[in-house]
């Protein structure tokens, strides 16, 4: 299934988490638990140690990963020891897929991700500016690549960004670093609404962390929600406590299904859209 | 020079896309204001340079390390500058730049505390809020520098992620400028970064080389045969250099931390140095392609320095690139021959040398001293030494290290009760 085609029975809810976080076993029952929760794509991080986009709780989920082994290669066994259907985004910091393989540049690092079943990237330090080669080497293997648009991004920049996308756009619904907040930015409309002439769908993250929030974000407009720090605290506070792996499971389970029943019910309240009907 | 932010291969704006907005807009404010002197700034900034920086800084003969080393040895004292080291020409400029920004807060990293001393003195200076950020490692190290910090109105915020060095503290120092970039203007310190940092803070410590020029015509009658600086991000080191790197017959020599040992721990992730222009390879960090400490992976690795001011991964994209071209040397110098070199220039010279800068005159000792094989050859006649800044922030680590160390030359404290 393509990246598009999740988002074309409702709205997608498309969690994070980093592979490996706190060790590989325990992570691969981590991320099967979000699609039993309901997730329809679901972006999988490979750690970098200087995650500069990210806030507190993904940059310790990050060296939690890294302190376990997680490397490039095993994160690509871990993709195969994977037990999911859902679509896999892989997302990453641009260093480790620069320099993967016997050749500089991204193509080793694609075409080893499209022959385990990745279907696209999401990677944060890799502005539009920069990014052909790793777009020819997508376009190459048949994976997408998705740009993050941010608050303060517009004008030709937002054009730029645009034409590069492909699989859905990341909505980032407001300044700063990842992170769950309390209230979700009220931002996220106006973000949304610079978008409304791009046909690919609309993917919303950075501080949701209740369904309350996802149905909101929804109902404005969004045709996914991305969660990743309120997941991850979850595999944290486990891994504090010395949880049982399926105790940890399961609470993300649970977290995962109101996030997704949350998007749900937003859609179902959405006036209807003058260009979508 | 470039001003795309291009060095070859190397530059370029990897950065999140929070943040690009206003990268672009500090492109188009250096291009304006540092590049055309718009609304004057370049003359406003030369004159503060002059009147609060204490420019030009003296070119001064060296007597008794030309008789030591056989050779004429001209030191550019950026000791001297307000602040005692060459970071301020850097922080007042880009302070300056982000006033005529219209910016009302400034944050910026600091390893050593020099640079975040000179962006709160420039601060207070200028009369602009400013918030430092320094791993909690690097505070431990340099606690005088924090205090200076702190007395001009800085606050200094502790990173405590990863190993507490000067990465962790830009990797920090990135997330607050992306959560509050409409406002504030991050001071990066050194000639790294993202397009246009690596050209803006070559420009404003280009007036080294420029003056060192001048001095040099004054007082050798011609160019210096070879130009020494040592090397970290490189600020200091591309300031030196900059208006020589057409005079191809002046030698550049790049001094970096060789730390411990040049040997790399791939597996541990470890780089018992920082010399990333020797044991480094192409990359992808803090928002520009350049030569890294890393792993095969591509992951960071942890460098070592006994100097703080240059324990970086990485290096100055303009630098990477005049070294793969060979238009600029690269050396390194141990903790061991940097700390010596430290107490020498102290007694020979009455210049008591920040510990980045004693990497330098290590580099001398080693090719032109007593002991030397013979390669100070290639240094010429007339060497210029880029003192960047002066020692009074190191004397706790250097005490320290001295004493954990046999060196002949330091001197003996233990005839004091109680010893140090």
């Amino acid at each position: 299934m393509s990246l598009e085609d999740a988002f074309a029975d409702g709205p997608a809810f498309i969690p994070y988490l980093a592979a490996g976080d706190p060790d590989y076993e325990s992570s691969l029952e981590y991320v099967e638990a979000l699609e039993r929760g309901g997730a329809d794509i679901i972006e999988l991080g490979l750690p970098f140690s200087e995650p500069i986009a990210e806030g507190p709780t993904i940059q310790n989920a990050v060296v939690r990963s890294l302190q376990g082994g997680m490397t490039p290669t095993r994160f690509f066994e871990f993709v195969e020891d994977l037990d999911v259907s859902v679509p896999l985004v892989c997302m990453t910091y641009y260093n480790l897929i620069y320099r993967y393989g016997d050749e500089p540049g991204p193509r080793p690092f694609v075409e080893k991700a499209a022959s385990v079943g990745i279907e696209g990237f999401v990677v944060p330090d890799l502005p539009a500016e920069e990014s052909d080669p790793l777009r020819e080497a997508c376009d190459e293997f048949g994976l997408d690549l998705v740009f993050i648009v941010a608050p303060t991004t517009r004008g030709e920049r937002l054009e730029r960004i645009m034409e590069q996308v492909s699989g859905y756009v990341y909505v980032q619904a407001r300044l700063g670093t990842t992170g769950a907040q309390s209230e979700v930015s009220d931002e996220t409309g106006s973000s949304l609404g610079r978008l409304d002439g791009y046909d690919v769908p609309k993917a919303v993250g950075f501080g949701i962390s209740s369904g309350e929030h996802a149905e909101r974000i929804v109902r404005s407009g969004a045709d996914g929600i991305i969660v990743g720090s309120a997941l991850v605290d979850i595999v944290a506070e486990g891994h504090e406590r010395g949880s049982d792996p399926k105790t940890v499971a399961d609470r993300l389970e649970t977290l995962a299904r109101e996030l997704k029943d949350g998007a749900v019910a937003g859609a179902s309240q959405r006036p209807p859209h003058p260009e979508r009907t | 020079m470039s001003v795309d932010g291009k060095f070859g291969n190397y530059g370029g704006q990897y950065v999140p896309e929070a943040l690009m907005p206003a990268i672009e807009e500090l492109e188009d404010a250096y291009e304006r204001y540092v590049l055309n002197n718009e609304d004057g700034f370049m003359d406003e900034f030369r004159t503060r340079l002059r009147e609060f920086g204490g420019r030009p800084t003296p070119l001064q003969r060296a007597d008794r390390l030309s008789e030591r080393y056989g050779r004429e040895v001209y030191l550019k004292r950026e000791d001297l500058v307000h602040g005692g080291a060459h970071k301020l020409n850097n922080a007042l400029g880009q302070v300056l730049l982000a006033k005529y920004m219209g910016k009302d807060r400034i944050i910026a990293e600091t390893g050593a505390g020099q640079h975040g001393t000179a962006t709160a003195m420039a601060c207070a200076h200028l009369d602009m809020p400013c918030e430092i950020y320094m791993g909690e490692r690097d505070i431990n190290r340099q606690r005088p520098n924090v205090f200076r910090m702190k007395l001009n109105g800085a606050e200094v915020n502790p990173v405590t992620v990863g190993r507490g060095t000067l990465k962790e503290a830009i990797s920090e120092t990135m997330r607050d400028w992306a959560t509050n970039v409409e406002d504030t203007h991050y001071v990066i310190g050194s000639v790294v970064g993202p397009h246009p940092f690596p050209s803006m803070v070559r420009d404003f410590q280009s007036v080294i080389s420029e003056e060192a020029r001048t001095q040099a015509r004054e007082k050798m009658g011609r160019l210096p045969d070879s130009v020494l600086a040592c090397a970290g991000g490189g600020s200091n080191t591309m300031g030196a250099f900059a208006e020589f790197v057409d005079d191809e017959e002046v030698g550049l020599y790049a001094v970096e931390a060789g730390g411990s040992t040049l040997e790399v721990d791939e597996d541990a992730g470890v780089a018992p140095n920082s010399a990333s222009l020797t044991t480094g390879s192409e990359g992808i960090l803090h928002g520009a392609r350049t030569t890294i400490l890393q792993d095969h992976d591509g992951q960071i690795m942890e460098s070592h320095s006994i100097s703080s001011g240059l324990d970086y991964a990485g290096v100055g994209p303009e630098l990477a690139y005049l070294v793969d071209i060979g238009r600029v040397t690269a050396v390194n110098v141990g903790d061991d021959d940097a700390l010596t070199a430290f107490h020498r220039l102290s007694q020979l010279e009455g210049i008591i040398p920040a510990l980045e800068t004693a990497h330098a005159f290590g580099y001398l000792e080693r090719v032109a001293g007593p002991d030397s094989t013979g390669e100070a050859d290639d240094l010429g006649e007339f060497v210029v030494v880029n003192v960047s800044g002066r020692g009074d922030k190191d004397l706790e680590s250097a005490i320290e290290e001295t004493y954990e160390r046999d060196i002949d030359i330091a001197p003996n404290m233990d005839e004091f009760t109680g010893g140090l």
